[in-house]
């Protein structure tokens, strides 16, 4: 029983679809947060498996890179998600609808 | 053998977790379930023989953003019961799945429309993070010195965003008002510590 690409695509698809559900249902922003991080890391093992199919190192390249943009988005997002929580005291999503039209 | 039987391991325990992750309504449990899913998915770079990739996510995820997300969490008040939206589960579910299949198709396209040649072919006899080197101070210097300036300006960004006072400028007051702004916040400082 070999292990393939395939495999690691599945499982890649099951993680991505539990990240969005996650994005769909989560009212407050941290754990919103959350599932982001599992959208991000479920591409990065589709990135990783891929290179490992083809023998080419430009998929690990990818992944790294979206380990920095999620690292820098988790540190601007929680100093926006402060600020918010200073001004309103809570951090509800539903609630943030000062530039609805 | 045993790769198979490490990945429906890994795999079992990672979807598992993140499953935890995104269904709990405590917080303390998904920052935990979002911790061990991470190392878990390490393994699998591990297995892809990406080491390094396996290292640096490790290092990263369980390190830095996670004790991010423990200050957050310590910060907001969390410990009371998450409110959930309650939509139309049908439609959740079937977006989310529609969307993922999306995602592995467009991942997956090249792989059948045809034979694709390696662009940066893994050397032999070097290890993975040698590789990883020589190829990211090569061909990749320049999205390399890139996400560094983005991850300055984020480091930035969070300090500014979340320290206090950041929006005054010392060098823009002059001596009086200094004075007076620090008359002040020693008076407070004196009324938090009696």
């Amino acid at each position: 029983m070999e292990i393939g690409l395939n495999h690691y695509l599945v499982l890649s698809t099951i993680l991505f679809a539990i990240g969005l559900v996650g994005v769909m249902r989560r009212k407050n922003l941290l754990m919103l947060f959350f599932a982001t991080e599992i959208l991000l890391n479920s591409v990065n093992i589709s990135f990783a498996a891929i290179s490992h199919h083809y023998g080419d190192l430009t998929g690990q390249m990818f992944a790294f890179f979206v380990i920095a943009i999620a690292a820098s988005e988790v540190a601007v997002g929680l100093g926006l998600l402060i600020l918010w929580h200073k001004r309103h005291g809570n951090i509800d999503l539903d609630q943030m609808s000062t530039m609805k039209g | 053998m045993f790769e198979a039987i490490a990945f429906y391991l890994f795999a079992f325990l990672t979807i598992a977790m993140f499953y935890i992750t995104v269904t709990t309504s405590q917080a303390l449990y998904a920052l935990t379930a979002l911790a061990a899913g991470m190392i878990f998915i390490s393994a699998f770079f591990f297995i892809l023989g990406a080491d390094f990739l396996g290292a640096i996510q490790i290092v990263v995820y369980s390190g830095a953003v996670m004790a991010l997300y423990a200050f957050g969490m310590m910060f907001f008040d969390t410990t009371r019961d998450v409110k959930e939206k309650h939509g139309n589960k049908l439609i959740i579910s079937g977006l989310s799945i529609l969307t993922a299949v999306l995602v592995v198709v467009i991942f997956a396209a090249p792989l059948v429309s045809s034979n694709i040649e390696a662009f940066y072919p893994m050397t032999e006899g070097v290890g993975n993070t040698q590789d990883v080197g020589m190829v990211l101070f090569t061909k990749y210097l320049v999205p390399f010195e890139v996400a560094a300036v983005m991850l300055l300006v984020a480091m930035i960004s969070g300090i500014v965003l979340a320290g206090k006072k950041m929006d005054l400028s010392l060098t823009l007051m002059d001596e009086a008002t200094i004075a007076e702004e620090k008359a002040r916040r020693d008076e407070e400082n004196k009324k938090v510590l009696s």
